[in-house]
């Protein structure tokens, strides 16, 4: 009987094994952090990208409008790809889009904006990326479609066609 | 009297240099167990990319507001979700992973006791 027993809880424990690893497979290994839609967006005093003055953050985004916040930097690569979307997304009149220009030196972002034209009614700058830290970013481009005060929808990566649709039916 | 003076000046200096170590060894400490959310796989420690370089610059200036280690972890937790921390909690998801171990254990120690100690009574 004791001969049994133990092939047979061996042949158990490695279709346990099998089961969890054969389902760890399929999961996906990059991790996006979870956000929690309920909390408000985070007050800072920050400093304009042009200009030295400081505001508090709660002064951009006090209207009853759509905000678009985006992450952006000269040295992003996909930043050139999505400008595009941004400039298309720039003439929608719901829509304010505010730039956080991500650790950049400021001679070149003017260069790009130059370049690309500029959507941003407004640009913040944040030089260390404590700011994006605070918005829970980790990366460039993101950009977070906040309204009354509060994230509706987070992008991780570039725009394109089908979340400049989706944004624009979000603030219809 | 100026031997007296020439020691307390090393002693303040002793004291400074212990005070910043301490410091500086609490913030390697806090880092190394943050996972880097960009190259994961590597904790903020040891990467070097911009989004580990700003969480490094983060956490050496809390510390310097006086926040603890466990509330920059609460701090990050918030932000970033419970990814963040290598020490991972424990939840439902989680049961297996800490309570194996000490089934393990258990297991083992009735093995032992069995053999060793049964056999020889």
């Amino acid at each position: 009987m004791k001969i049994k027993i133990i092939p047979f809880f061996i042949i158990i424990l490695f279709l346990v094994f099998f089961g969890v690893f054969f389902k760890g497979l399929k999961n996906s290994n990059i991790y996006v952090p979870s956000y929690n839609f309920e909390k408000e967006i985070p007050s800072f005093t920050v400093s304009l990208f042009d200009s030295n003055n400081e505001i508090n953050s709660d002064e951009i985004f006090n209207e009853n409008k759509y905000y678009l916040m985006n992450i952006w930097s000269s040295w992003c690569v996909p930043c050139r790809e999505e400008h595009q979307y941004l400039m298309e997304l720039s003439k929608v009149k719901n829509l304010e889009i505010i730039g956080l220009n991500y650790k950049d030196n400021i001679a070149n972002a003017k260069n790009f904006l130059d370049e690309l034209k500029n959507p941003y009614s407004s640009i913040i700058s944040d030089p260390d990326g404590l700011i994006a830290i605070e918005w829970g970013a980790y990366g460039v481009p993101e950009s977070f479609l906040i309204y009354n005060k509060k994230i509706i929808k987070k992008i991780v990566g570039p725009l394109n066609d089908n979340l400049v649709i989706e944004i624009s039916e979000l603030i219809k | 009297m100026k031997y007296f003076k020439f020691f307390l000046i090393i002693i303040f200096v002793f004291i400074f240099q212990i005070s910043n170590a301490v410091e500086n060894d609490l913030g390697i400490k806090i880092t190394k167990n943050l996972r880097c959310l960009i190259c994961q796989g590597q904790s903020v420690y040891d990467s070097d990319s911009e989004f580990a370089n700003s969480v490094k610059i983060l956490v050496s200036q809390k510390l310097k507001e006086g926040f603890s280690e466990k509330e920059i972890y609460i701090f990050l937790k918030d932000k970033y979700g419970e990814w963040i921390l290598y020490e991972p909690e424990f939840n439902k998801n989680t049961y297996f992973l800490w309570l194996l171990p000490v089934f393990m254990f258990l297991l083992g120690g009735a093995i032992v006791f069995k053999i060793f100690i049964l056999k020889k009574n």
